[in-house]
């Protein structure tokens, strides 16, 4: 078993989707931080703002490119090695995809081009219309996108349909509005938000210490400071929101963040530190900190949030339904006609469809889940139990670079409103070093909220292991090693463009800090000869 | 919701059919001048300032372009889910390929120019070549396999199973369609070629283009005789209701010398549509010859369309035969979605198309006129 098509596939897609998610929190908000410099542009008239919202647009451009070459990677990938995936769902997770593409990539793709090509070609006002389209559109579709996991993790409006064998869309609206979704969306994008925030931040405040492009710098590290701290607010309160959804919808996900083994009498306190051990079923070192899980999780002193162990033995009554709704399944479906299907079976299949994913957890022990040992059952129990310990330090890595995060934009804030932003060099150290940070902080997020929701791939109703195509294992080590290798080359490449843009700054003739820049005007491009290594 | 109720499932699954047909000719439309573009870059530029004129004569717009594939890849799942579970997960190494030249075009169109050195720039000249070549093979190729059938059957709970190799793809008929497709997409960039530039840029895309569109016209019909003489096609022996519960696994199929015709021996009128892909090759040639690019474009659109829409109208009611189990085959009215999902993306694309056919329109008519060396040194725009 050690060259498990379900753990390469598994591989490959954490893989492939972690580094994607490196590109897309930055386009999304660095498109909405372009098209406020360029709105602050055409108010005031200032060229110096023109020129940020090319020298940041320069970055930009170099980050979407990867964004868009390593997304069509991801849409590909769910017929490619989830093809099970895509018969099972595809009526109800394909919609939101197709729909992204029509409202939203669509409209950013078009208009990216433009935004670079379109500056001598239209008027200020139109530039800027074409600006807040690409900024739109790459909301728009994170929106999508979320829609679509949203859904994996809350699989609202939509039913098993035995004779396709697949779920099918009931309330199309329902698969809209989920709340899941809703409070993903917002969270990734202030995610996205704050990731390009401390990104300008960073960037314009090694230009401070150095004292190079300080107009330039000064006007970013305010814009970045403000609308980071609101982004980074909103993050925190909204991954509150996010959670405290997990906790109606997604108990073993909670439970598990929090290592919670056993059901604790509420309020439940919050692990702030130690050791999860999956084997021995318990936490070493841990520091407790009373009644904060029961109000994150519950927003109640009353409510209990079960515990593993509790939440394991609940679900081995799960698999028995599972196991009836599988058998009344396989009668329905040897029937030749409508008509011939035994009342019986249609009774017990709508009694317990609910929970028919759960005889699909079995499939990894036997291939027909009525034959299951008591023993399989007790195993596919405990295999709804995500990894623990990667959960509870993901989570606990993440909310701290959060909050610091927040300290971090509010403390520019400050300077910026006192305009002291150079006072103290070391907070621009901290600010440079900080670059990296919100980087590490989505990915840990993805890891939160995906890893988080295993043996599942559709919570409660798709196991991760059916859900691959039989591919074979060779197959699947040479796309492995095919996306390792392309992807480590370019990202090699990548960090080389963005250091030289950088080291290169957004003109070669700055202007001495005080003279404001008055040909600019006059002159349409401010930068330089191939500018800064330019494209779009 | 009732409201879905307002059109037939039927109807539904044939608009499907016809917007698949659509986004796919919308994408070999767009993307396919980007993808001809990249393959005549080598051959139709000489100098590194020749070459960054095609490059930037493709570099505003290839971007929104490649949307069509990925619009085409969603639509396929939203609305043809098992089609795209089988044909994904079947041609796994080609679309692997696939994924690779997607994602080396982008970068070279970015790093290309970020370096003043001759071999870096001649390296990605021909990633670019490559990223234009493989696509446009892989996809005329994976056309060929699917026009003969490709070894697919579902087991338990309708689980996929693909029991062909790589090497089984490059059968004599398949790289033959994979031809027809290069030389069509080849004919494409050319054209696109001669509208956009001027001087011996565009005098060398003429006499490429003027050979692909030969070359396409011959293959085309080379590719058609011998569908008719040497592939099996597939046609229904037991009934298909055409509001059934999409399951293929109700009806029954099986393989039939020249099959692939019945469509146009019962409706004549079809041959209208084979005959678009030819004269659209032949009218796009003479628009080259007497030097009228737009016509030579458009013409070899029209070319295009034709082509790829005879390959769905031979092969109706039938969308992805299978040659290991043919009952299993996946046909418009067992393998689409549900009744509300094809509605509900019908909806959506009914108001959104058209909007994006709009504003598509409006940055190509922003963006019009001559890309030459002059427009390229004067640096006031982000060239490539």
């Amino acid at each position: 078993m050690d060259l498990d098509i379900v753990d390469l596939s598994r591989l490959q897609f954490a893989m492939t989707a972690l580094y994607h998610f490196l590109f897309v929190p930055l386009t999304i908000g660095l498109a909405v931080i372009l098209a406020i410099m360029e709105t602050v542009y055409v108010m005031t008239g200032r060229a110096i703002w023109r020129d940020m919202t090319k020298f940041w647009g320069v970055l930009f451009g170099i980050n979407f490119a990867m964004g868009v070459a390593t997304g069509v990677v991801m849409e590909f990938q769910f017929g490619m090695n989830w093809s099970y995936y895509s018969h099972y769902v595809g009526d109800v997770f394909g919609a939101p995809l197709a729909i992204e593409g029509l409202m939203a990539f669509f409209l950013e793709a078009t208009f990216v081009g433009l935004f670079f090509f379109g500056w001598d070609r239209m008027s200020k006002v139109a530039h800027l219309v074409v600006t807040w389209l690409v900024a739109i559109g790459s909301n728009l579709s994170a929106l999508w996108i979320l829609i679509a996991n949203g859904w994996m993790q809350n699989p609202a409006g939509a039913a098993f349909n035995p004779q396709t064998m697949r779920m099918e869309v009931t309330d199309f609206f329902a698969v809209l509005t989920n709340p899941v979704a809703q409070a993903k969306f917002v969270h990734t994008v202030s995610a996205g938000y704050t990731v390009a925030s401390i990104f300008v931040l960073g960037v314009s405040a090694w230009y401070a210490l150095k004292g190079r492009h300080l107009q330039l710098a000064r006007r970013s590290m305010t814009v970045a400071a403000s609308f980071g701290l609101a982004s980074a607010l909103s993050v925190v309160v909204l991954g509150d929101e996010s959670g405290y959804l997990s906790t109606e919808h997604q108990k073993m996900k909670v439970a598990s963040i929090e290592a919670m083994w056993k059901t604790e009498p509420a309020p439940a306190a919050f692990t702030a530190f130690g050791f999860p051990d999956q084997r021995t079923r318990e936490t070493h070192f841990a520091v407790h900190i009373p009644w904060l899980l029961g109000l994150i999780g519950t927003r109640t002193l009353t409510k209990e949030v079960p515990g593993i162990e509790d939440l394991v033995a609940s679900a081995e009554s799960h698999i028995h339904e599972g196991i009836q709704a599988y058998d009344a399944l396989q009668t329905i479906r040897a029937a030749r006609s409508d008509a011939e299907v035994p009342a019986q079976a249609r009774a017990d299949f709508e009694a317990h469809s609910g929970y028919l994913g759960y005889a699909l957890l079995l499939k990894r022990y036997v291939d027909d889940p009525r034959q299951a040992t008591p023993e399989m059952i007790e195993k596919a129990g405990w295999d709804l139990v995500p990894p623990v310990f990667s959960l509870y330090w993901s989570f606990r890595i993440m909310v701290g670079l959060g909050m610091f995060f927040i300290a971090l934009t509010a403390t520019f804030f400050v300077l910026s409103a006192r305009r002291r932003l150079d006072a103290h060099p070391w907070l621009l150290k901290v600010a440079v070093f900080a670059i990296p940070l919100p980087w590490v902080a989505a990915e840990m997020g993805w890891i939160v909220a995906e890893l988080g929701r295993q043996p599942w791939v559709i919570e409660g109703v798709l196991p991760t292991a059916v859900a691959v195509s039989n591919l074979g294992a060779t197959t699947l080590l040479i796309s492995i090693l095919g996306f390792v290798a392309i992807y480590t080359v370019l990202f090699v490449i990548e960090m080389k463009l963005m250091l030289k843009a950088i080291r290169k700054g957004p003109a070669e003739h700055p202007s001495p800090p005080g003279v404001p820049h008055a040909k600019a005007d006059a002159e349409p491009a401010v930068l330089p000869r191939n500018p800064l290594g330019a494209s779009s | 919701m009732i409201l879905h109720t307002l059109i037939s499932y039927e109807v539904l699954r044939l608009i499907w059919w016809l917007l698949l047909g659509v986004l796919l000719i919308g994408f070999a439309v767009t993307d396919g001048f980007d993808l001809g573009v990249g393959m005549l870059l080598p051959f139709a530029g000489r100098s590194d300032i020749e070459r960054r004129v095609i490059i930037n004569s493709v570099g505003p717009v290839w971007e929104g372009n490649q949307v069509w594939l990925i619009l085409g890849g969603g639509a396929i799942f939203a609305a043809w889910p098992q089609l795209y579970a089988v044909s994904f997960s079947g041609f796994y190494l080609a679309m692997f390929a696939i994924l690779v030249a997607l994602i080396l075009r982008p970068v070279a169109f970015k790093f290309r120019s970020k370096r003043d050195d001759a071999a870096w720039k001649a390296r990605w000249d021909w990633v670019l070549f490559i990223g234009g070549f493989v696509p446009s093979l892989i996809f005329g190729v994976a056309m060929g396999n699917v026009l003969r059938g490709v070894p697919f059957r579902f087991g338990t709970d309708m689980h996929i199973f693909y029991e062909g190799s790589f090497f089984g793809l490059l059968n004599p008929f398949a790289l033959l369609c994979g031809l027809v497709s290069v030389a069509m997409l080849l004919m494409h960039g050319a054209t696109w070629l001669q509208l956009k530039t001027e001087g011996p840029v565009a005098e060398r895309a003429r006499g490429y283009g003027s050979i692909g569109a030969l070359a396409t016209a011959v293959s085309y019909l080379l590719a058609g005789v011998l569908l008719w003489r040497f592939v099996d096609g597939y046609h229904l022996t037991s009934a298909l209701p055409p509001d059934g519960p999409s399951n293929p696994l109700l009806k029954t199929a099986e393989l039939h010398g020249g099959a692939w015709f019945d469509n146009y021996r019962s409706q004549p009128l079809l041959w209208l549509v084979p005959a678009l892909g030819i004269a659209g090759a032949l009218l796009s040639w003479l628009g080259q010859r007497v030097r009228r690019p737009l016509l030579a474009l458009l013409a070899s659109g029209f070319a295009i369309a034709g082509v790829i829409l005879s390959v769905g109208v031979s092969m109706f009611p039938f969308i992805l035969p299978s040659s290991l189990d043919p009952h299993a085959s996946l046909t418009v009215f067992d393998s689409s979605s549900s009744h509300l999902t094809l509605f509900i993306m019908l909806v959506v694309t009914v108001i959104f198309l058209p909007i994006i056919l709009a504003y598509t329109s409006w940055v190509y008519s922003v963006l019009r006129g001559k890309v030459d060396e002059r427009a390229i040194s004067e640096e006031r725009t982000h060239a490539y």
